[in-house]
């Protein structure tokens, strides 16, 4: 089997499960869950380092791999801690 | 020091795990935070097994770039309103969107130099730049529509769906062209088109379809984040890119569902224009409306057994989620029930109201969604309505002329008393005229919503039961 074709069912069977598991996400956390998988997303981070960390990289690779390690980490720590501040807030009905 | 293939592979397949279990712990407040802290172990794990990747030898300019980038997200998270939070969400995406084209690119410069060059990477970058770039454009004009740095009507114009159609097939024309001869030119002006792309996709759509809009980028990024991976043949991206995608396509279809309106209505229609078209609703509008003064409602809310309040996207803007969470203090000790309804799509972004809320202290369980809540309504004393509009409006039950007829709505108009909390008569986003302001248990108290509800509480605490 080819790699893309690996590749293609890793892809398919991932859309499966996450097509389970957000429709059980309770509506009340969908704005945490858009901030959430943002901050997931910012696993082009790895992509990023791969193109910067690169020793033969050419000057204009390295340049944009640099630029995409900075909005990538932005979505990382930035996505993860205003998610944690939000869910710090939900909070139920003190007895 | 450095990892071989397999480690590094049986690292990724641990992240993959976490992040998945971050998004279950979603399933509830009480399982979230434990699942955000599953999902930055993941993040954390990647990354160490991609620093200690064997391709990875220079590390200068990634701690330069990962350390500002960390100090930079972290202090915008420390420090973001939650009203903006639509805003940040949509800055992010555009990050993630021109990362993606940015890894592509240089992925490509990169595989060149090293002579790996073939067919299926070019066609898996040309994909992953596409997307990366609509992605970005169209994030960055949500951002600028969502701060108001543009204008929240859809901008039309003639020929605009011909526009787009002749751009899709010029970047597809040109992604081709780029595989057969590896073109540089070919390439940048894909990447060019693709960009413009963006605009044109997002500049049409109304600023009360926000939520939908976010929610389409969103899916995007993920789309963005799995085609990168299919360049890169890394499996970890592959399958965060499937996640996020299916989460943002999800979270779409719920907000269309919740607006009665398909997604090609919503991308393509051109909905919410400032103009507002005459309907049924202009007769409606020759019997007038009741206006009512702070006093007159404190009268008919001190006294009530239930009181259900409508928080919309005018309570973010008048940020008044803490005078309401006053309000509901007063009232709640004259055992008074008080109970919070919320339309899908209220605010700008999915959930908007609930974390709002939230912020202001008030217990989730009081927060209901419109299905639990519905039926509470006509038992209801009263329905506070604040700065919510068309997720009210009995048009979309009964004039099927009106353009948001079929959306599923908050019954508030079954209450006994309704009250309104708006500045002015200005129509609301969508353009459209509210029947419930004509109903006869209705009334308006015009004003600011933060000081008119403040007004509320000082009206309660002089009373002194």
């Amino acid at each position: 089997m080819s790699e893309t074709l690996v590749a293609f069912y890793v892809f398919v069977l991932a859309c499966f499960i996450g097509y389970w598991v957000v429709w059980g996400v309770t509506p009340s956390l969908h704005t945490p869950l858009i901030a959430l998988t943002n901050a997931i997303s910012g696993i082009v981070l790895v992509g990023a380092l791969l193109v910067t960390g690169l020793e033969s990289a050419g000057f204009s690779a390295v340049i944009l791999g640099f630029v995409a390690v900075l909005l990538a980490s932005i979505n990382v720590f930035g996505g993860f801690l205003v998610v944690n501040r939000m869910l710090a807030m939900f909070k139920k009905k003190e007895k | 020091m450095e990892i071989s293939a397999n480690t590094q592979a049986l690292a990724y397949l641990a992240s993959a795990v976490l992040f998945i279990l971050a998004l279950k712990g979603l399933t509830h407040p009480s399982t979230a935070r434990r699942g955000n802290f599953y999902g930055m172990i993941g993040m954390a794990i990647a990354i160490i097994a991609t620093l200690l990747d064997r391709s990875v030898q220079s590390y200068e300019l990634i701690a330069i770039g990962g350390l500002v980038g960390a100090l930079i997200g972290a202090v915008v998270a420390a420090r973001v309103r939650m009203t903006a939070m639509p805003q940040l969400v949509a800055a992010l995406h555009s990050f993630v969107g021109l990362a993606a084209v940015l890894v592509a690119i240089g992925t490509y410069l990169n595989r060149r130099t090293e002579g790996s060059i073939d067919l299926e990477l070019m066609a898996e970058l040309s994909v992953g730049i596409v997307i990366g770039a609509i992605t970005f454009t169209g994030s960055v004009i949500a951002f600028a529509k969502l701060q108001e740095l543009m204008s929240g009507s859809p901008v039309l114009f003639k020929g605009q769906h011909l526009l787009n159609a002749i751009m899709g097939v010029a970047a597809v024309a040109l992604a081709v062209h780029f595989g057969m001869t590896g073109s540089l030119v070919s390439l940048a002006l894909m990447t060019l088109i693709a960009f413009v792309i963006g605009v044109t996709l997002i500049i049409p759509i109304g600023g009360a379809d926000m939520p939908v809009v976010i929610s389409m980028l969103n899916s995007y990024s993920g789309w963005a984040a799995a085609a990168t991976g299919f360049t890169l043949g890394n499996k970890l991206l592959i399958i965060v890119g499937a996640l996020v995608g299916c989460s943002g396509a999800i979270l779409s279809y719920i907000m269309c569902k919740a607006m009665n309106r398909s997604i090609f209505n919503v991308v393509f229609g051109g909905f919410g224009t400032a103009g507002g078209e005459v309907s049924a609703a202009g007769q409606a509008a020759q019997k007038g409306v009741k206006s009512a003064s702070v006093e007159d409602a404190v009268y008919w809310m001190e006294d009530a057994g239930k009181i259900i309040i409508v928080p919309g996207y005018g309570m973010a803007v008048a940020q008044a989620q803490h005078a309401i969470k006053e309000f509901m203090v007063q009232l709640e000790a004259r055992n008074v029930e008080v109970i919070f309804a919320i339309h899908p799509v209220a605010g700008r972004m999915p959930g908007h109201m609930n974390v709002l809320l939230a912020e202001a202290d008030i217990p989730y369980d009081k927060v209901l969604e419109i299905d639990e809540v519905n039926p509470e309504f006509s038992t209801a004393d009263v329905a506070l309505v604040v700065g919510a509009n068309d997720v009210v409006n009995p048009a979309a039950e009964n004039d099927p002329s009106s353009p948001i007829y079929g959306m599923p709505i908050l019954q508030a108009a079954k209450a006994r008393q309704v009250y309104f909390l708006k500045r002015s008569m200005r129509p609301g986003y969508s353009g459209v005229d509210n029947l419930l302001f004509y109903q006869d248990n209705t009334s308006l108290v015009f004003g600011d919503a933060k000081d008119t509800i403040e007004g509320m509480v000082n009206a309660l605490k002089g009373r002194g039961h």
